[in-house]
């Protein structure tokens, strides 16, 4: 029933998404969003009442696709489990869309793209062979390419659509490479037939690095990021939040079916090279985010944070799964699990809102924005609530999953592995600084943009914005507020999911006095986000009561003080960039080799005095670089193969053919 | 009648650290002008303060935000709350296990969030540079105190305060972790709060100042209400040092009503050890340059590893 449901959205997505080529009438982009709104609203039902029920698995085979295969679909818990965080996250998209859909400038490169990237993102999660997986991937990378592409007029643009395109297809190919290599001589491409197949353990290596790979380039793990932070902010923002929000959490998915589901008994070095990588994501992650001046850049580099810390919990879950603590993996699995549903509320409540400052301003530079919070206060308001859930802070939701990972990090001293237990505090201190850094990261960009004097006229003319794309909002902060005080009964939600994946889930939270969570045992640990909320809120009331019964009302405005040296030019303000430099000066020099140079002209020299900062990106640098340089070199050379006479090319023929004889003779 | 107890026990404790915040800041100024040799300004003068600021019209700068107003009162009520939820005179508090050492830390950690947005609402370059130089030394300051709870909570096998406390009290015994992260907390608590050699909370117009220039803007009753809660803030780390590392005294459930006197003087006597020792510190040292705090603050963060990295080498440091 609920497998048939999915499908059909999908079909109904699917015919949205034809429907929508050519359409020119102005109601389309209402009448798509609408209906994807509709569509995802079902799917979010069915998925969630499914994963709720604890129902059994569902299958389904359709007869296309490769014939001696068909088409294989599978909801289980896990499936289940992705499927209401994508259709969550779509739903919003598609309520934000209604609104911010209509200042679209060309919404015929949008709307029949925007149907299909949804239903590609459902279909990955449903797949339940490496065809149908494989096709589904390809599908959904291509739809959110095109809508990539969809302001293709400026250069940043195309080269962000290019360097996603190749990255996308490198990642596919170790895909690919990693099926084939799972399914075997016999072609077991059914998951079923995987994941009861034996196969060496140097076998599940390989195919573990691949789909670090293949995976990890699609989620935005460093070194695979770089195409993350051009191609994200290129989309029109309904489309980035739900790239950043869902379409990396979908790669998560990918990376937890092979290699938690499929692949029984991992090695325990894997761990340790997903704690390094993840560690590696987090920390660059939040730095560049806190040095970028274009918001949706800011928060795409954020994204990599997170699923650094996604990563991370998976890389802990891993490592007790290895050595059989399945408590401590059940723990570290939920904390992961939750943290990618919770970075998909908030990070799509923050593109949102970045999307609306967009609209009013025309603007994603912050050094040109300013004092946004007069004219447009609810987004403000909302886009604060975004910005204290995703810098971890009590009582929202970004603080809880946080929490837990940190509570996983305090049960790992019992593992076995030396080089483990010497890494795991590194870990701890890195998801710590962390989040004190996203803190800071997010001070930054809400006092830059919404705070403050406005730095260009484009703000002055600014308007909040409508009520579809505030209510958008609205529900997301809602549900990130819900998320953060009573997360018990999400935890209990996603038990299925984790026994599934490891054997064992976590205790059942929703038993607890006061709605808490305690993690392991209540002498150990607990926390209750309602409870810290209730106290907040009570002791503000009780402030506010104190000081309106006692305190003088009298209130008068005046000119800043600014210890009476007050500067009508917005541009003493602190900018930006000057918010973020103490932080650049601690870190920015080892991780960016950060260079200050100041020109200061002679006295009487009439020139401006000038401040240049240089950054080097490391993985561009020593990576990147090296490879583009190979592939020119290699291109340059074999160019001169293009202009062979024909008696050279016959006799590379004859060669190439006596050589493949030769090797045939001699391999039988 | 047990739960109307505990109740009230509880409800003790958070009108006590509220009322307590303002009379450790007048100790410590007291203690300090009396070691530099001047009288110093009465016990009581931050109550005043606070009662002649609520008094006081508010002068709201021009473009001074909705946020500008309500932020103090979010700042205050986080303070207090995680101020609150530190064990002072007895352990196994009603509400106790509501929050852990993590969660506490992170309650302050949004209180600072929200006080680097108000200095930067107003728009002026003094309120900037404390908000950034605050989230600056509060990138290091945050990990240090998580890396400090990490190792407690490995000594003890639990991150709620209640239990480290009764855990210390029965078996504490002198370890090389504890020491290190003895010395982390202190030098997190000098940062936390502002003082020298991080930043010193008795100057007004100098370049180096973090915490007063966020707050420059403000007057009158929002002013005071930040004023109490640096306070708060105060009494938290100083409480928390003593819960954590000298819990003699502390009242345990069930405990009569002279243990709770007992915790109660102990706890006074705590307090003032605390500002006398602060106190102490600040006037023996002179302030840091700004970007030596980083590596003042990242001594506090490599202390926390090593101990907690001790602690998942062998059970016995």
């Amino acid at each position: 029933m609920v497998l048939t449901i999915a499908l059909l959205s999908i079909g109904v997505l699917l015919s949205l998404a034809v429907l929508a080529v050519g359409q020119r009438f102005r109601a389309a982009g209402t009448v798509i969003y609408m209906a994807c709104l509709a569509v995802n609203l079902v799917l979010l039902v069915a998925a969630g009442v499914h994963l709720i029920s604890r129902s059994n698995p569902l299958t389904m085979r359709l007869p296309i696709g490769l014939p001696w295969i068909g088409a294989n679909f599978r909801i289980d818990a896990l499936a289940a489990f992705f499927l209401v965080l994508a259709s969550l996250g779509s739903a919003a998209a598609s309520l934000f869309a209604l609104g911010y859909g209509r200042h679209d400038a060309a919404p015929g490169r949008v709307l029949p793209f925007y149907p299909a990237f949804l239903a590609g993102m459902s279909l990955v999660v449903m797949a339940d062979d490496a065809f149908t997986f494989l096709l589904s991937w390809e599908f959904m990378s291509l739809a959110s390419w095109a809508l990539v592409m969809a302001h293709h007029h400026e250069a940043e643009n195309r080269r962000a659509g290019y360097i996603y395109i190749l990255m996308a297809g490198f990642g596919t190919m170790a895909l690919l490479l990693g099926f084939g290599l799972l399914a075997g001589p016999s072609g077991n491409y059914l998951f079923t037939d995987i994941a009861r197949s034996e196969q060496p353990q140097w076998l599940h290596s390989l195919v573990f690095i691949l789909f670090l790979f293949g995976a990890g380039s699609k989620a935005g793990l460093v070194p695979l990021h770089v195409w993350l932070p051009l191609a994200h902010p290129a989309a029109p923002s309904h489309v980035s939040a739900l790239m950043s929000g869902v379409m990396t959490k979908v790669a998560v998915y990918a990376f937890v079916r092979i290699v938690f589901d499929l692949m029984h008994s991992p090695a325990w070095w894997w761990s340790l090279v997903l704690l390094a990588l993840g560690s590696v994501t987090v920390v660059l992650g939040v730095l560049s985010a806190i040095l970028q001046r274009d918001l949706k850049c800011l928060l795409a580099y954020s994204t990599i944070e997170n699923i650094g810390v996604v990563f991370l919990g998976l890389g802990l879950a891993l490592a007790f799964k290895a050595s059989d603590m399945a408590a401590a993996s059940a723990l570290a699995f939920s904390a992961a699990l939750l943290h990618a549903f919770n970075h998909s509320l908030f990070k799509s409540l923050l593109f949102f809102g970045a999307g609306a400052v967009f609209t009013a301003t025309g603007e994603r530079n912050i050094e040109r924005l300013g004092g946004l919070i007069h004219a447009m206060p609810q987004t403000a308001f909302l886009f604060l609530g975004g910005c204290l859930a995703i810098s971890a802070l009590p009582p929202l939701n970004g603080f809880v999953s946080e929490w837990l990972v940190f509570q996983a990090v305090l049960t790992s001293p019992d593992l076995p592995q030396w080089s483990l237990k010497l890494s795991i505090p590194a870990v701890g201190a890195v998801l710590a600084l962390g989040a004190a850094l996203a803190a800071a990261c997010f001070v930054r960009a809400f006092s830059v943009v919404f705070l403050g004097r406005s730095r260009s006229d484009a703000v002055k003319h600014a308007r909040e914005t409508d009520n579809w794309s505030r209510t958008a909002m609205g529900v997301l902060l809602m549900l990130c507020l819900l998320a953060g005080l009573v997360p018990g009964p999400l935890i209990d939600a996603i038990a299925p999911v984790v026994e599934q994946l490891v054997g064992r889930s976590m205790p059942i939270q929703s038993g607890n006095a006061w709605l808490s969570i305690v993690p392991v045992a209540e002498s150990r640990s607990s926390y209750n986000g309602l409870l810290v909320f209730v106290f907040v809120l009570a002791s503000t009331l009780f402030a506010i009561e104190i000081i309106h019964r006692f305190a003088s009302r009298a209130l008068r405005r005046g000119p800043a003080w600014d210890c009476g040296f007050p500067d009508a030019n917005p541009v003493t303000q602190y900018s930006a960039d000057s918010f973020a430099q103490p932080i650049r000066r601690v870190f920015g020099v080892a991780v960016f080799a950060a260079r200050e140079h100041v020109d200061m002209p002679a006295p009487g020299d009439g020139r401006p005095a000038r401040l240049t900062v240089s950054l080097r990106d490391h993985v561009w640098d020593w990576l990147y670089a090296p490879i583009n340089l190979a592939v020119q070199l290699a291109a340059e050379r074999l160019n001169h193969l293009q202009f062979l006479t024909i008696r050279k090319y016959l006799s590379l023929v004859f060669i190439a053919l006596v050589i493949v004889l030769l090797v045939i003779s001699i391999w039988t | 009648m047990d739960l109307i107890i505990s109740l009230a026990v509880q409800g003790v404790q958070v009108v006590l650290v509220l009322t307590l915040a303002p009379l450790l800041l007048g100790f410590t100024r007291k203690v300090k002008a009396r070691l530099l040799l001047r009288q110093g300004p009465p016990l009581l003068q931050p109550y005043r303060d606070l009662l002649r600021l609520i008094r006081k019209e508010v002068v709201l700068a021009d473009n001074a935000s909705w946020l500008f107003r309500t932020g103090p009162y979010m700042v205050f009520s986080a303070t207090w709350v995680a101020a609150a939820l530190v064990p002072t005179f007895a352990t196994g508090l009603y509400f106790s296990w509501t929050a852990d050492l993590i969660a506490i830390t992170a309650l302050v950690g949004s209180a600072r969030f929200f006080l680097a947005l108000l200095g930067m609402d107003v728009g002026t370059s003094f309120g900037g540079i404390g908000s950034s130089r605050e989230m600056m030394f509060a990138s290091l300051a945050e990990p240090a105190m998580i890396m400090i709870a990490f190792s407690v909570a490995l000594v003890v096998g639990s991150t709620q305060l209640s239990a480290i406390a009764q855990f210390m009290l029965a078996s504490g015994s002198l370890r090389v972790s504890l020491g290190l992260a003895l010395a982390a907390l202190v030098i997190v608590a000098l940062a936390e709060n502002a003082r020298i050699p991080v930043d010193n909370p008795a100057t007004h117009l100098e370049l180096t100042m973090v915490h007063e220039a966020m707050v420059l803007e403000y007057s009158g009753r929002h002013l005071a209400v930040l004023e109490l809660a640096a306070a708060l803030k105060l009494l938290l780390y100083i409480s928390l040092i003593g819960c954590i590392f000298v819990p003699w005294g502390l009242a345990q459930p069930g405990d009569d009503l002279v243990a709770y006197a007992v915790g109660l003087s102990t706890y006074l006597g705590k307090l003032a050890a605390g500002g006398f020792l602060l106190v102490f510190i600040e006037t023996s040292i002179a302030k840091m340059r700004v970007f030596r705090v980083p590596d003042f603050l990242g001594i506090a963060l490599m202390l926390g590893l090593l101990a907690t990295l001790l602690r998942f080498v062998s059970r016995s440091f």
